[in-house]
Order: structure tokens, then C-alpha cells, then sequence
């Protein structure tokens, strides 16, 4: 992976998908937020976005971004007596945000579907794969547990488990990393959902395996013609699967485009950063790695104005607005959106001139600029 | 052959009226229990004399009966915390187990079933008369009143009683009971008992001329034989072929009353019903009121207290009084307390001063003079708790006199006279005092307490004691009691109790202050009086043959004894028994220091 | 498994060999270490002031003058092959397995044993289920309601069953419930056999007071369990699946909470199977437990032989039990 032409995207087309209240899933302007003793943690600040049939998500971010709870929000798998919610969630006409826990429940394993990223962990050991895959269909389906058994059997042929029929009655322990994960695909799979949320679904897996479990979701992915929200930290792994990219920072979107605008023409610095954070296997691994200096901020006491101007190298630029002043979420290009406070010819200017060179393959054709601003 | 008052599980077992704390072994340490006979600490308040009518009143029982009554009918039920030790009348020690045992089976003698100090006179029980003594006392014969059945109807024969007494002697099989035959008879070291010499004309110790006629033989002149056949059930008679040994204990064949129903089963309990072959009219010493008399044994110790006084059980056992937590409910609600009885239990807790250790009398003369008895009296709890006494024996022992306050005084408030004291010092040659050890039962608080107000006492005159507790499962047996170990911790004086086998002065005062009983180990004559006045006053007072004359000559003894400074009386311990009102005919019997079982009903609409 | 189950059972009979020896010594070593002579133990047996003689005999008769191993041999050829029991007037075959005779009651420990096995079984048994079923219920609730009125409370009355012994537990049960109120009977064993209902209700404070006792340690070890079991991956996976909360607790964070509770719960029954000392001696109840209690105060070495060896068996049964039910629930240990 991490090949240029991925990089560039290839799955769907490369125009941004516009707003509309048709989409199968849409999300506005969602705030998850968490009353703790420290003060309240803004996990989730001001998220939308919306995400069609047949089409891929990712949210990138570092860890604290938000990226992971806003998923857990859209399943309704927030702890719902200390976190207080708001926007609205829309999925397949159905509103989550304001739905009883009754209602979301029944719509999770059916409606929209999630993996997770240990798969050992994420399985029951005291059961069989078989038994949990059989759990969550006959749940949804109306079934005997013959045909259920049947139908877990073909989920894991699907995923490409050899011998499926007596693999099933096996128990998690017995299957490698990858056969774990390709178990929690089976599962989550197994009622059809339209909405496939995959949380770091290849973190803890090696990388030969992480390849063909991403082609695996990609593969089911047409089949059954779901959504997908690929939430990682891994560049990489957007640019094999995703349509479209959104990238988070202290609970709030910072920038959102199509995959190939975002690669090709990314335009906040934090993504800046992501890409230059990206380890490359055509290079060595030290030279021009941009790391994104400081740590992510606190949740709790958010730095003012734009969230990310403590460790941006560009804030002085502004004339003190970064400090003052939370950007928006604008659109720049149609179909691409960015929240920075840099004007938008300045950021491609940027882009072009410091970033590109150091961030992607092609030579270097100079090196006449201060590497690593403070 | 007397009863030495101690805690450890060996000792209670062999002393009959300690055998509560054997039975309270087990749970003794959760509560601070009392020592050997009773005593408490609470307030008092007796109510006073007669007075008629119905309503009963506190310690009424102590010396009458209380509702007297001879209705027939009901359940009488017993209860106990630990258990007999056993119910073979010819293998058992402990008080409670021999008054128990009245109820299905008679002895040559007996106790007379009386209230008040009557009760700690022997009777007639399967003999006609008391016995007739020929020979200097060594000869004894009994004649058997005609007609005494088993329960199964076979008629009662003198071999029968022969045979009980000759199975007592194979100690290794029935070991628990008195020893006095094998000691006291002829050939008593020879023979070896019936189950291992089957031919009983080997022993000779007894003889039957006829089927009603008993004579015993013994080595030496005996006086109190009447005691001796009385107080324990091993002149109760076993028919030789319905004997199991060790496991006859399980059904012994009644000659009284009652009857088990089926077998007893120890640890757990029996159930005794009316022996239909019993003889009221051969038996003034028992009744058969109740259709039905239960035991109930391993019941846990307070919880036998609660049951008394919730009216589910009728009587506890073992019969040395509640425990502190029921004492307290008791002596504070009139309503209760007027169902309590507050007896002397039989014990003397007394100081016995060693003659060795301390062999001028005139320092022991100085250490008695200073006791404050006020103080040692009240370490005791009391009024409730005890009497101050004034001799050795204690009053229920049959012909003893109060005696005459040598150098003490059993008046309330007496602190002792710290002047006569120390005019006793300057006799001794010590006018400044000295120092000795003074040793108690390191797990009995009233004993240390008395320890304690003794030290105070004796330091006004210069004399100092060092006080060292010992663990009263041992301190009978190898501290106090060993010689050796006294002489080697120069121990001077330490507290002691003791209980006697039958209420004589016989009894009571032979093994604690005759020379002779002066033994290694388990010593009952700590004091170690070897006066040879005393010594030979208890050789010949086994020839004489009048109660009333030997009385007289236990009365010289206690009095020499007390002259000699040997001994420093302290309190006659005294019982808080519970009397529910489920139970009619109940009296306090002096004889077995507990309620009289033998003659209980069952009182109804009350 | 069947092998598994086969060893397990070799070293069981070890066990007993070991715990028989550990008797003998404590026995006989201990106090003769503590300066008890022979004497002295028979004189326990014997009545007031014993000669000598009588103390001979008393020797002669339990092999008190025997050695330590010599005793220890007769002890474990009774129990293969059985012994011979002499009342004084009668032989008495006393059949493998022979536990002995009581030396105080002459009577064979082995029917004693299980004259009072049924009741110890029927304290521990009937106070295990109110004691899982209470406390595991008590546990989950408290996790679930963490930190809320209910899991406060439920744990302080944890916190006072672990630490009030039972006899005072039980004494207070008793005043009231049974002196005061009136509402039970005296605790009092009636076999379930013969009937049913007095069975219960005879043995209804003891497995309550028995029962408030462990249930509190059960309630502190669920709650703990499931607290750690509810953050695990699975549980989230559980609930992405859809499935009712109800349905994710009792199938997926039950089970695993359960096992550690297995295990203690092995160990408890096997103990309690044993005697229940205290808890006999509370509601005075004729149990293993008093039984054995009698004979240690009484010195009466067969019946605590007898006792210990039939407490270590059940002990050992127990374990065994829970190990292969441990290989059901958890498949991650089958062996």
C-alpha cells in the first residue's frame, strides 16, 4: 500500500458529495459532549457530514480527535446517562439523535454495523464464532437456529474463512489475528446493514494481513452496496478504501473532500501534517517525516480560537485571528471544504511550494525552504 | 474423692458441678464466663421470707418447693449445651448426669428428695434401711426392699448390684465414674472386673448371701458407705446378660421412673417415657409426672439461656446457672427475677496459704489479718455472686458449724486490721513485711480481680505479692497443684476452689487437708497442710460411727486448719438458676447443687 | 478429560494419605512437643484422681501406648480392611471402610458421619443457593448501578456480612426471629424426606445467616468481576450487535464474571460440606462441624480423624467438580 496512484484515489468518482437530506446517512452538526469532574470534555463538537450508499468515509484524525466517538454516537453506543448529545443523525430517514435507546438498539446489527480494532478482544471468548454470528442474525431475523447456522456458515465462507462448516463451532481462540477479523466482518455483515463503520479495523493486525482485510471490506463493500465510515489514523488506509475523507482535530472536522482533492490538494495544515506524519515504505523512514510537533490538545480546555494554532506553523500569518477567532468550516472549492483562517490562494500556495516536495515521491527540486517551521 | 473446681476439659470432665464449663469449653471464648460454681456481677435483692398465695418469688426455690404439684402429663424438656458424659449410671461423674440419671435408675442409697439443707441427707433408696456396719466399719450390709422390677419386668437381684459394682472395676472400659470400689474394697487391686474375669465369684469385695442381701467388704474402716452408695449410680443394678460395656450407655436398664425410648444417642439427644414396671410405693424419692421427658443435647450456650427464658426448653442440664448475658436480662426485669433461684452452689472459692513456702504462722497469721475481704468479696460480684464464709466448708455440708472468724471476719465492710497484721509480722521476725508469689487463673477475671484487691491489701503491711497467672486448663493439674512446681516458683499463696463428692465434712474437707492427700501432681492440698493434730484426727474419725460425732470432730478440723493459718476463706459461691414457669414441683436440691430432676412435672395453665 | 479426571484422582488419595498423616501428628507430635504425656491424654478419658492402673488400662485399650506409626498403620488397615471393635461384652466387626470407634462414645464414627452428613449437606447446600443466587444477583446489580443509592447500600450490607461473624449474626437472628417475634420455630433438622416443608423451615436462619455471610463475599467479587467484564471489547460488540442490554449482561458478562466465583465457590462448598463449625454451633445444628468440633475439645481422636479425612474428601470432590466444570464454562482451559 501507499502506492501514488492509491493515493490519488480510484474507487468512485472524484466529485465531492454535496448536502442533501436524501442521503442514506447524514449527520448535522453532531456535539457529543462529557460532564466529568475535570470540566466537560467536547468529544464531539460540530460534526456533519452525509454518506451515500455504495460510497466510503474516512475520518482521519489522532487519537482525542473525536473520530471514534462521533461513530459510537451514530450507534447510539455512547454511555447515555453521562453525555450530553446534540444535532441530528439521519439514517435511512430514521433520526438516532433524538430516538429512544429501544429504537436505536433494534436498528444496530441490522441498519448499521461496526468492527472494531482488537478482533481478539472484540470476540466473546466464551463462545463460538459460529455462536456469535448466529446471535447476532437470528436477533434481526425471524430464523430457526438450523438456517442461522447455515447462514453463518456462508458469512464465513464470504470472508474467506477455509472450511467455514467446522471452523464455525470453533471458539475465537482457535483462529489467527486475521481469521478473528475476517470472523467480526463475517458477524457484523450478517444482517445486511446499509451502514458499515469500521473503527482501526487493521491496527492490531500484521501488515500482510491489513492488506487483505481492506480489500476484503472493499470487495463486500460493492457487493452489498453499503456505506462505509472507515475511521483510522492511517492515512494509507483512506487512501486505498475512501471516497471521501473528513479529518478531524479536538472533536472538530477541520477539513472534508473528496479523497483525491484531499491528497492532491490538501489545504489545512493539520492534514498537512497527517501526510507528513505518513510512513512510507519507498523511503527511509527518518528523512523528511514531518511530524506535527506538540501533543493534541486537551478536550477540556480547548486553545482558543482555531484549535490547532499552538502547534500550526503558519499562525502567525493571520495577524493573531488563529488566537482569537474559531474558523468555519468553509468551502474553498466545491466539494471541499477546509476550516482555516489562511486565505485560500496562501494554502495552496503553501501546499505547492513547502509541502508537495517533502511529502510525496516525486524528487525534491529544491530544497530552498526552512524545513520544519516552528 | 472430693471435687476440685478447675477449667480444663480433663478436669471437668472428672468434676461433676464444673461441668458447665466443659460444656461452655467449646464457646467459653466469646464470653467471659464465670468461674466453677456461679457467682456473678450485678446487683441483688432478695425478696424476703415466706408469704403465701401463688405468686412466686425470687429464690424461692433455693428453699422451697415451687408449685408443688402432682398433675400428670406434658413433655419435660431438657436441654444441654455439651452433653453427659455418660448415661451408663456406672460410668458417669458429673453431677448433672447422676441427678439425671436418678430418673431411670435407683441405688442402694440415696438422696433425699428434699428442698433446704434436707436434701443433702442420705436415704434409703433400693435398700430398706441404711447400712448396717459390722467390723469396725469394714463390713457394710444392705437389705433390698422386695419387688423392685426392670423395665422389662425381671425382678432386681442382689447379684445384680454385686455385678454393677464389679464392672466399674475395668477402668480401661467404663473409666468415667467414681473409683472409690476399686480403691476402697477388698481385693481391689487384684480383680480385674467382669469383662475380662467372667466368673464373678472372684470378686470378692461383694458378696450376696441371698437374692436380696448386699455386703460389701472394705480394707479398711469406711464411715460414710451410705454417702458412697448414694451419690453415684454404681449401686444402680445391671442384669449381667443385657450388659453391652462400652455401649450399654445407650439404653441402660431402667430401674426408675422412666425409661429411654429406644437408644440414646450421644451428642444428640434421648427421649425418656414412663418405666411401666416402676413402684411409686417402693419410692418416696421420685415421682413420674411428665408422659414424656426429652433431652436435647449440643445446644449452643446462650442460646439455651434464650430458650429458657422464651419458654421453649425447661431446664438446662447442667445446672451451674445462666450465662452473663441472660444474668444481666434476669436480675434487671422483676418479672424474670422472680422466676430465679440464687443458692449456694456447693463451691468455697478460698485462698490457701502454703505451708512450705511460708512456714511461720505467724506470717500467715499477718497475710489473713490484712486481707480485705470487703474487696474479695466483692470481686466475686457480690451478694448475687457469692457469701462471705467463715469456715471451710460450706453450709450445705451435712452437720458443719459457721465458724469463728480466727483472724477474719465475714462482716460486711471488714477491710481487715492491718494492726494485728503487723503485730503478727514483728512475731515472725519480719516486722517489715516480705514478698511472695501470689498465682491465679490467668482466664477467669474474678480470681484476678481478687488477686488484684488481695496485692493492694497486703502492700498497707509491707508484705508484697507478685501476682503470676497460669491457664486454668493446667493450673490444677501442674501448677498449683504440682508441689514441685510451687516449692521451684516459691509460690505462697493462690486461688482455689473446691466442690465436695457427697456433702460431708468428709468430703469436703479430707483430700484438701489431710497430709495424706498431698500428691505430685493434680494436688487438691495446695496449702500443704501436714499437721500431724489434723492428720490424726482423720485416722480416727473412719471408725466412728455417729454422723453427728464425726461432724463434730470435720467442725475441729476446719477450725485447725484455720487456726493454722493454711487456709484464708473467701466466698461460698453462689448460682443464678432460671426456674420456667412450664415446670411445677421444682426445688433446689443441696445435694446435687442444681434443681432436683427426679421429681419435676410439668406445669399446666401457667 | 478422562485421564485429566484419573490423575486428579491419584493425587486425591495422596491428599488423604498426607492429611491423615497431618492429623496423626497434630495429634500426638503437638501435644507431646507441649509436654502432654500419654498419661496425661488418658487421664482425659479417665474419671477424677485416675491410679495408675486405670490409666494403664485406659492406654492399653485406644493404643495410646502404641507408636505414632504403629497407630497410624492400625488406622489405615481398619480403613482397607476393616477392624474389630471389643465393648467388653461383645466383638463388634466393624467393616471397611472403619473409621474407628469413638473413644468417648464407643460408637463407630463412620455412622456418626453419616448420621450428620445430611444435615451439614443440607445447611451448605441450601445456604449455597441463596448465597449464589443472592449474592451474584446483589453483585450485578450493584455493578450495573455503580455508584447509585442501591449499590452503596447493597455494598455496605456487604461489607457488614463479611465482617459480622456468624454466631453474632446468628444470635441476633435468633433473639429476635425466634425468641422475640416467634416468627420460626428453634432451628431444628428434619429430613427432607420425611418432610419438606418443616425441612425448610427448620433450616431457614441457618442458611440465611450462613448464607448473608458468604453472599457478601459473592456480591463483592461479582460486582468487582462485572465492572472489569463490562469495559471489556466484547461487551461493546455485543451491544453493536443490537442485542438487549438484559441479554448482553446475562449471556456475555455473566459468564465471564462467573468463572473466578466458580472457582471460590469450590472451595467454600467443599469446606462447608466438611462442617459448618460456627454456623452448627449458632443454631446448634448436629452437624460434621460439631461433630468434629466435640472431638477436638474431647481429645477423641477417632472422630477427628474421621471428620478431617471425610471433610478432605468433600473438599477434594468439590475442587475436582469445579475444575471440570471450569473446562465447560471457560473453553479456553479444556483440556
Amino acid at each position: 500500500m501507499g502506492k501514488s496512484e492509491q493515493l490519488t484515489g480510484s474507487a468512485a468518482a472524484p466529485e465531492a458529495s454535496s448536502y442533501t437530506p436524501t442521503e442514506y446517512l447524514e449527520v448535522r452538526d453532531l456535539r457529543i459532549h462529557f460532564p466529568t469532574d475535570d470540566g466537560l470534555v467536547k468529544a464531539v463538537d460540530g460534526v456533519s457530514f452525509a454518506l451515500s450508499e455504495g460510497r466510503t468515509l474516512g475520518i482521519v484524525g489522532e487519537s482525542g480527535s473525536g473520530k471514534s466517538v462521533s461513530s459510537l454516537g451514530i450507534m447510539g453506543l455512547y454511555n447515555r446517562k453521562n453525555s450530553k448529545i446534540s444535532g441530528e443523525i439521519w439514517l435511512d430517514g430514521q433520526e438516532i439523535v433524538g430516538a429512544s435507546a429501544e429504537q436505536v438498539r433494534r436498528m444496530r446489527g441490522r441498519k448499521m454495523a461496526m468492527i472494531f480494532q482488537d478482533p481478539l478482544s472484540s470476540l466473546n471468548p466464551f463462545y463460538t464464532v459460529g455462536n456469535q454470528i448466529i446471535e447476532a442474525y437470528r436477533l434481526h431475523n425471524d430464523v430457526t437456529k438450523q438456517v442461522a447456522h447455515k447462514h453463518a456458515i456462508e458469512m464465513l465462507d464470504r470472508v474467506g474463512i477455509p472450511q467455514p462448516d467446522r471452523r464455525v463451532d470453533d471458539y475465537p481462540h482457535h483462529f489467527s489475528g486475521g481469521m478473528r477479523q475476517r470472523a467480526m466482518i463475517a458477524m457484523a455483515l450478517s444482517c445486511d446493514p446499509q451502514l458499515l463503520i469500521a473503527d482501526e479495523p487493521t491496527t492490531a493486525l500484521d501488515v500482510t494481513v491489513q492488506a487483505q482485510i481492506l480489500d476484503l471490506i472493499r470487495d463486500l463493500q460493492e457487493e452489498f452496496n453499503s456505506a462505509v465510515i472507515m475511521i483510522t489514523h492511517d492515512l494509507g488506509v483512506v487512501a486505498e478504501v475512501a471516497d471521501d475523507v473528513l479529518v478531524m482535530y479536538g472533536g472538530k472536522p477541520v477539513e472534508f473532500g473528496d479523497v483525491e482533492t484531499l491528497f492532491h490538494r490538501p489545504e489545512h495544515p493539520y492534514t498537512w501534517g497527517l501526510m507528513g506524519s505518513m510512513p512510507r515504505l519507498d523511503r527511509p523512514p527518518t528523512e523528511r517525516l514531518l511530524p506535527i510537533k506538540g501533543t493534541p490538545p486537551s478536550l477540556i480546555n480547548l486553545p482558543t480560537g482555531c484549535a490547532f494554532h499552538p502547534r500550526c506553523a503558519y499562525r502567525e500569518l493571520n495577524n493573531g485571528k488563529s488566537e482569537a477567532e474559531v474558523p468555519q468550516l468553509v468551502e474553498s472549492v466545491p466539494g471541499h471544504k477546509v476550516a482555516c483562517h489562511l486565505p485560500h490562494e496562501r494554502r495552496q500556495q503553501i501546499w505547492a511550494e513547502e509541502i508537495q516536495p517533502k511529502v510525496t515521491e516525486e524528487p525534491l527540486a529544491s530544497t530552498d525552504f526552512e524545513e520544519g517551521a516552528p | 474423692m472430693t471435687e476440685n473446681c478447675s477449667t480444663s476439659e480433663r478436669e471437668l470432665m472428672k468434676s461433676p458441678k464444673v461441668l458447665t464449663l466443659a460444656s461452655v469449653g467449646a464457646v467459653a471464648l466469646s464470653l467471659g464466663l464465670s468461674a466453677c460454681g456461679g457467682s456473678d456481677n450485678g446487683g441483688s435483692g432478695s425478696s424476703g421470707g415466706g408469704g403465701g398465695g401463688s405468686a412466686v418469688k425470687f429464690d424461692q426455690g433455693s428453699t422451697a418447693v415451687v408449685r408443688p404439684s402432682d398433675a400428670k402429663g406434658g413433655t419435660l424438656r431438657f436441654g444441654q449445651s455439651d452433653d453427659f458424659d455418660s448415661t451408663d449410671p456406672g460410668n458417669t461423674y458429673y453431677a448433672f448426669s447422676l441427678n439425671f440419671s436418678r430418673l431411670y435408675s435407683r441405688t442402694l442409697m440415696t438422696y433425699a428428695s428434699k428442698p433446704g439443707k434436707e436434701g443433702a441427707k442420705f436415704v434409703p433408696d433400693l435398700a430398706q434401711g441404711p447400712g448396717q456396719a459390722t467390723d469396725n466399719n469394714k463390713t457394710w450390709t444392705y437389705k433390698l426392699k422386695p419387688g423392685i422390677k426392670y423395665e422389662d419386668g425381671s425382678a432386681v437381684k442382689a447379684a445384680d448390684v454385686k455385678y454393677a459394682i464389679a464392672r466399674t472395676f475395668d477402668r480401661g472400659i467404663l473409666g468415667k465414674g467414681p473409683a472409690y470400689f476399686p480403691q476402697l474394697l477388698i481385693d481391689g487391686d487384684k480383680y480385674k472386673g467382669p469383662y475380662k474375669d467372667k466368673n464373678l465369684d472372684h470378686f470378692k469385695g461383694v458378696t450376696t448371701p441371698d437374692d436380696s442381701t448386699v455386703v460389701l467388704h472394705f480394707k479398711n474402716p469406711f464411715p460414710e458407705v451410705d454417702q458412697l452408695v448414694g451419690f453415684s449410680g454404681q449401686t444402680n443394678p445391671v442384669p449381667q446378660a443385657k450388659d453391652k460395656g462400652a455401649q450399654y450407655a445407650l439404653h441402660p436398664i431402667s430401674t426408675g421412673p422412666y425409661m429411654w425410648q429406644g437408644n440414646y444417642q450421644p451428642k444428640k439427644g434421648g427421649t425418656l417415657v414412663p418405666n411401666p414396671n416402676w413402684d411409686a410405693s417402693t419410692d418416696p424419692n421420685r415421682k413420674q409426672l411428665p408422659a414424656k421427658i426429652t433431652v436435647e443435647a449440643g445446644i449452643e450456650t446462650n442460646e439455651v439461656d434464650n430458650r429458657l427464658l422464651s419458654g421453649s426448653l425447661d431446664i438446662d442440664l447442667p445446672g451451674s446457672g445462666v450465662q452473663a448475658a441472660a444474668r444481666q436480662k434476669i436480675l434487671t426485669d422483676p418479672k424474670l427475677k422472680a422466676n430465679a433461684d440464687n443458692p449456694l452452689a456447693g463451691f468455697h472459692w478460698y485462698i490457701p496459704i502454703n505451708t512450705k513456702n511460708i512456714p511461720n504462722v505467724e506470717c500467715r497469721k499477718a497475710i489473713v489479718f490484712a486481707a480485705d475481704r470487703d474487696a474479695m468479696y466483692r470481686a466475686y460480684g457480690g451478694e448475687v455472686g457469692g457469701q462471705l464464709s467463715t469456715s471451710i466448708q460450706p453450709p450445705n455440708v451435712d452437720g458443719r458449724q459457721k465458724g469463728t472468724d480466727a483472724y477474719t471476719q465475714s462482716t460486711p465492710g471488714y477491710h481487715g486490721d492491718v494492726n494485728q497484721a503487723k503485730a503478727a509480722l514483728q512475731k515472725c521476725g519480719k516486722p517489715s513485711g516480705f514478698s511472695t508469689t501470689m498465682v491465679y487463673r490467668s482466664d477467669r477475671d474474678k480470681e484476678k480481680a481478687t488477686a488484684e484487691a488481695l496485692q493492694q491489701a497486703e502492700a498497707r503491711v509491707g508484705i508484697k505479692l507478685n501476682l503470676k497467672g497460669y491457664p486454668s486448663g493446667t493450673y490444677t493439674g501442674e501448677q498449683f497443684g504440682s508441689p514441685s512446681f510451687v516449692k521451684k516458683e516459691d509460690i505462697g499463696l493462690g486461688t482455689y476452689g473446691w466442690a465436695p463428692d457427697w456433702p460431708t465434712g468428709y468430703g469436703y474437707l479430707q483430700p484438701i487437708t489431710d497430709g495424706k492427700a498431698i500428691v505430685p501432681s493434680g494436688n487438691s492440698n495446695p496449702e500443704e497442710e501436714n499437721n500431724p493434730d489434723v492428720n490424726k484426727m482423720w485416722n480416727q474419725v473412719v471408725t466412728v460411727s455417729d454422723p453427728a460425732q464425726r461432724a463434730q470432730i470435720y467442725n475441729q478440723i476446719d477450725q485447725k486448719v484455720r487456726d493454722d493459718a493454711a487456709i484464708l476463706p473467701n466466698v461460698y459461691a453462689k448460682s443464678l438458676l432460671y426456674r420456667p414457669t412450664t415446670v411445677s414441683n421444682v426445688y433446689f436440691h443441696a445435694g446435687y447443687g442444681m434443681y432436683d430432676y427426679a421429681n419435676m412435672g410439668v406445669a399446666t395453665g401457667g | 478429560m478422562i485421564a485429566y479426571i484419573v490423575r486428579r484422582l491419584i493425587g486425591a488419595v495422596v491428599m488423604l494419605f498426607v492429611i491423615t498423616v497431618s492429623v496423626f501428628v497434630i495429634f500426638f507430635l503437638v501435644p507431646k512437643a507441649a509436654g502432654v504425656t500419654t498419661d496425661d491424654l488418658a487421664a482425659r478419658f479417665a474419671g477424677k484422681s485416675p491410679t495408675p492402673d486405670a490409666l494403664a488400662e485406659i492406654k492399653e485399650r485406644f493404643g495410646l501406648n502404641d507408636p505414632v506409626v504403629v497407630q497410624y498403620g492400625k488406622f489405615v488397615k481398619a480403613l482397607v480392611l476393616g477392624d474389630k471393635y471389643d465393648t467388653g461384652t461383645q466383638i463388634i466387626n466393624c467393616h471397611a471402610p472403619c473409621l474407628g470407634y469413638s473413644f468417648r462414645t464407643a460408637q463407630p464414627v463412620l455412622q456418626q458421619i453419616l448420621d450428620r452428613a445430611p444435615v451439614t449437606f443440607s445447611i451448605a447446600l441450601g445456604a449455597a443457593v441463596l448465597w449464589v443466587v443472592g449474592g451474584v444477583s446483589v453483585g450485578v446489580l450493584s455493578a450495573l448501578r455503580r455508584g447509585k443509592i442501591i449499590d452503596r447500600f447493597s455494598m455496605g450490607v456487604a461489607l457488614a456480612g463479611v465482617s459480622l461473624p456468624i454466631f453474632f449474626t446468628g444470635l441476633v437472628m435468633l433473639a429476635y426471629v425466634v425468641h422475640k417475634w416467634n416468627l420460626l420455630p428453634e432451628p431444628d433438622y428434619t429430613p427432607l424426606t420425611q418432610n419438606p416443608a418443616k425441612w425448610a423451615e427448620g433450616l431457614l436462619l441457618p442458611w440465611i445467616g450462613l448464607a448473608f455471610l458468604y453472599a457478601a463475599l459473592y456480591a463483592r467479587l461479582t460486582r468487582a468481576g462485572m465492572l472489569e467484564t463490562m469495559n471489556e471489547d466484547y461487551i461493546r460488540t455485543a451491544r453493536a450487535k443490537g442485542l438487549p442490554e438484559r441479554r448482553v449482561i446475562t449471556k456475555h458478562a455473566l459468564r465471564a464474571t462467573l468463572t473466578p466465583v466458580l472457582t471460590i465457590f469450590g472451595l467454600d462448598i467443599g469446606l462447608l460440606l466438611g462442617g459448618a463449625i460456627l454456623t452448627e454451633r449458632t443454631f446448634s445444628m448436629k452437624g460434621l462441624g460439631q461433630l468434629a468440633l466435640d472431638g477436638v475439645f474431647q481429645s477423641d481422636l477417632p472422630v477427628v480423624v474421621g471428620v478431617t479425612l471425610t471433610a478432605a474428601v468433600f473438599i477434594i470432590v468439590a475442587n475436582l467438580f469445579v475444575d471440570i466444570l471450569y473446562g465447560v464454562v471457560d473453553p479456553r482451559v479444556r483440556l
